[in-house]
């Protein structure tokens, strides 16, 4: 755009905030610099109502609150002005090291389009007279990664419109079309997820972000749905992936110097003859029978026998399946 | 946060500019008498750029476009006042994107275990979520548990300034060694805290991922972080696999798929029935051996040979341990006899 473009939109902006009447495009055309054609000639006003209507676009996209009415009953033209109380950001009185923590934030997102909206914002703020200090540090600062159907999902969660995407599990061939009415976005953990209401399944899911597939497609019309009022998002997701008690204890005998992995966790460790013997909490003996038969020979469980027979029975398995690789000459 | 992107690099530049020239008015505003330097770099604009912004806002006002209609300005040397603002004394309100990405940014910082002046943080996340008003029903919820007494600990030692002794255990060598580092940063990475430093044992800088430093020494020595060591670019991940380091191709039944969401793979393809061939990048062929024995008997070496051996002979020596009887002194009381509300379970939590 260049300098005469960038100078009319400014003029439009200040024309029309500082009015109260709505100005229609006549009005404005015959007021604000860059806009003077002649309204008798088709041509000419064929491309003034053209510019006008890339410009009004543009200010939209700003987010500059474009009102539309007529100045009277009388009037069957459109008209166009901003109202000062829609257009300004409102006072945020920020104290400096609330400013600071706001200048932080901003930073955080490593995903393209969120940087930009969040220095944007502050540049606003900036604007407002917020001074923010940007040497100020909290000592650990997390980096803000989102899958890409994260923005649109937050908006359709925000509009209250229906979803469609298409979703895939590992465990699964195929992906599947899944309909949603989202109530929102959560990361847990650091991963991202949607909770919504499954209209296939009728009944309240959530789907991992990182496992939509393509572009999520937004079906219905905004404010089609309403969530349950105070609706715990973290609740939806957290009831799936929370922490295991590990109340079982198995007791190992690992070679002398080895499995430095298991000792770390170990609750008692006693040293022997024939190694050291570690008592293990655990939670699910097969996952412990998977964690324990990475070490090889260097671990050897002695207590319970379910952990041991699990581990023995993999250590067969695992065996008879890369002896048939080694005799039919590799795994192709 | 998405604009068109049939529309191009110069219309959207020219609209970072009208964006830019409406906020300058209340940021001049707010300043009376700010040093065109000091402005410029505050906005991350050159002085030349600002000036030029400053003439084309010179030449715009109100209807009528007379002397004094038009937004003015005193200059005093280098500095700059704002006499007349035409009307545009605020900046715009927050787009619902801007008011997203910071009230969803405060929230993360906010959620981060161990992060300083939570408070702070706090306060002002409720000032922009009143600001932003119904703009944020913003339908976030952000939930980062992990172990805040150890991350504080941490943070309180890389701030100390001084150089840290460590044991640390290297999973990719399942094996804890002590070292001296100097730190220079911590950061939170996929929900996990990690503090960044230059190792004197590796010479290099290194990651260390907090819930694996087993203990911490500070030492009566200032940390001294060489010139040549600067934190990297995490902005990938943590771990991004390089190409020469060993590749390995494992033929994956159905239910050990997950490993796919959980590594960095090079490719995935469909192989014979339900199997696929998954081809990842390790550090070590030994933590390879100890990754594929653990994953069981869904996965089978395709490549290298050597790596397919190894998983075989491990297996094998195994087994051979367990045929031999285990040793006298081994029959303890069974599991089931062991007090469950055992005191030493949080010591053993992960």
């Amino acid at each position: 755009m260049s300098r005469t473009r960038t100078e009319r939109l400014v003029n439009l902006v200040i024309c029309l905030l500082s009015t109260r009447r709505f100005l229609t495009a006549a009005q404005i055309a015959a007021t604000v610099p860059g806009y003077e054609h002649d309204p008798d000639d088709a041509r000419d006003h064929e491309a003034f109502q053209r510019k006008f209507e890339r410009d009004k676009a543009e200010l939209r996209e700003l987010g500059v609150p474009l009102e539309t009415g007529t100045a009277s009953v009388f009037d069957a033209e459109p008209g166009y002005r901003i109202a000062h109380r829609e257009y300004a950001l409102p006072d945020i009185p920020l104290e400096p090291d609330e400013a600071a923590a706001v200048g932080i934030a901003a930073r955080l997102w490593q995903h393209a389009g969120l940087a930009a909206a969040a220095s944007s914002g502050l540049a606003k703020l900036r604007a407002a007279g917020v001074d923010v200090d940007p040497q100020a540090t909290l000592g650990l600062e997390p980096m803000v990664t989102v899958d890409p159907a994260f923005a649109p999902l937050t908006a359709a969660a925000r509009d209250r419109r229906e979803v469609g995407f298409d979703y895939r599990v590992p465990d699964r061939d195929a992906s599947t079309r899944r309909r949603l009415q989202p109530w929102g976005v959560v990361c847990w953990r650091g991963r991202w997820y949607v909770v919504g209401h499954d209209l296939d399944r009728d009944a309240t899911r959530c789907f991992r972000l990182s496992r939509v597939v393509g572009a999520v497609r937004v079906t219905g019309a905004p404010g089609a749905y309403e969530p349950p009022a105070g609706v715990d998002l973290i609740s939806h997701v957290a009831r799936w992936s929370g922490p295991v008690e590990r109340t079982g204890r198995a007791t190992v005998l690992a070679a002398p110097g080895r499995a430095a992995g298991l000792r770390r966790w170990a609750v008692e460790v006693t040293a022997g003859s024939e190694g050291d013997r570690l008592v293990l909490p655990y939670a699910d003996p097969d996952g412990l029978a998977g964690q324990l038969v990475g070490y090889g020979p260097d671990v050897r469980v002695l207590d319970p026998p379910e952990v041991r027979e699990a581990v023995i029975q993999r250590l067969k398995e695992i065996a008879a399946r890369h002896d048939e690789l080694a005799v039919s000459g590799g795994a192709r | 946060m998405t604009r068109p992107a049939a529309r191009g690099a110069s219309s959207r530049a020219s609209a970072d500019r009208l964006a830019r020239l409406l906020n300058l008015v209340p940021y001049l505003l707010a300043r009376p008498g700010i040093e065109i330097a000091e402005a410029a770099g505050d906005l991350g604009v050159t002085e030349r750029q600002l000036r030029e912004d400053l003439e084309l806002l010179w030449v715009c006002g109100l209807p009528g476009y007379g002397p004094g209609d038009l937004i003015d300005m005193a200059f005093d040397g280098d500095r700059v006042t704002i006499t007349y603002d035409a009307g545009i004394d605020r900046p715009l309100r927050l787009t619902p994107d801007e008011a997203l990405a910071l009230v969803v940014a405060l929230r993360m910082l906010a959620e981060t275990p161990g992060v300083a002046n939570r408070e702070a943080i706090e306060r002002a996340l409720a000032k922009i979520e009143d600001a932003a008003g119904d703009l944020v029903g913003a339908p976030v919820a952000v939930r980062l548990p992990g172990d805040t007494r150890r991350v504080e600990a941490l943070r309180a030692a890389v701030e100390g300034g001084r150089a840290l002794r460590i044991t640390y255990y290297t999973a990719a060598r399942d094996e804890t060694t002590e070292r001296v580092v100097d730190p220079l940063r911590m950061l939170m990475v996929g929900g996990r805290a990690y503090v960044e430093a230059w190792c004197r044992r590796a010479e290099a800088v290194r990651l260390f991922r907090a819930d694996r430093i087993d203990a911490i020494t500070e030492l009566d020595e200032p940390a001294t972080v060489p010139p040549q060591a600067v934190p990297h670019d995490r902005t990938e991940g943590v771990f991004r696999p390089s190409p020469d380091l060993p590749l390995i191709t494992l033929r994956v039944g159905r239910s050990e798929r997950w490993i796919t969401e959980y590594y960095p793979c090079e490719r995935v393809e469909a192989g014979d029935g339900d199997l696929w061939l998954v081809s990842l990048r390790v550090t070590d062929l030994g933590w390879a051996r100890r990754f594929v024995l653990g994953l069981g008997p869904d996965v089978a070496v395709v490549a290298p040979v050597e790596l397919a051996e190894q998983v075989r002979a491990t297996a094998a020596a195994a087994l051979d341990a367990y045929a031999v009887p285990a040793p006298a002194a081994t029959v303890r009381a069974p599991a089931d006899s062991v007090p469950s509300g055992d005191t030493a379970v949080s010591a053993g939590a992960q």
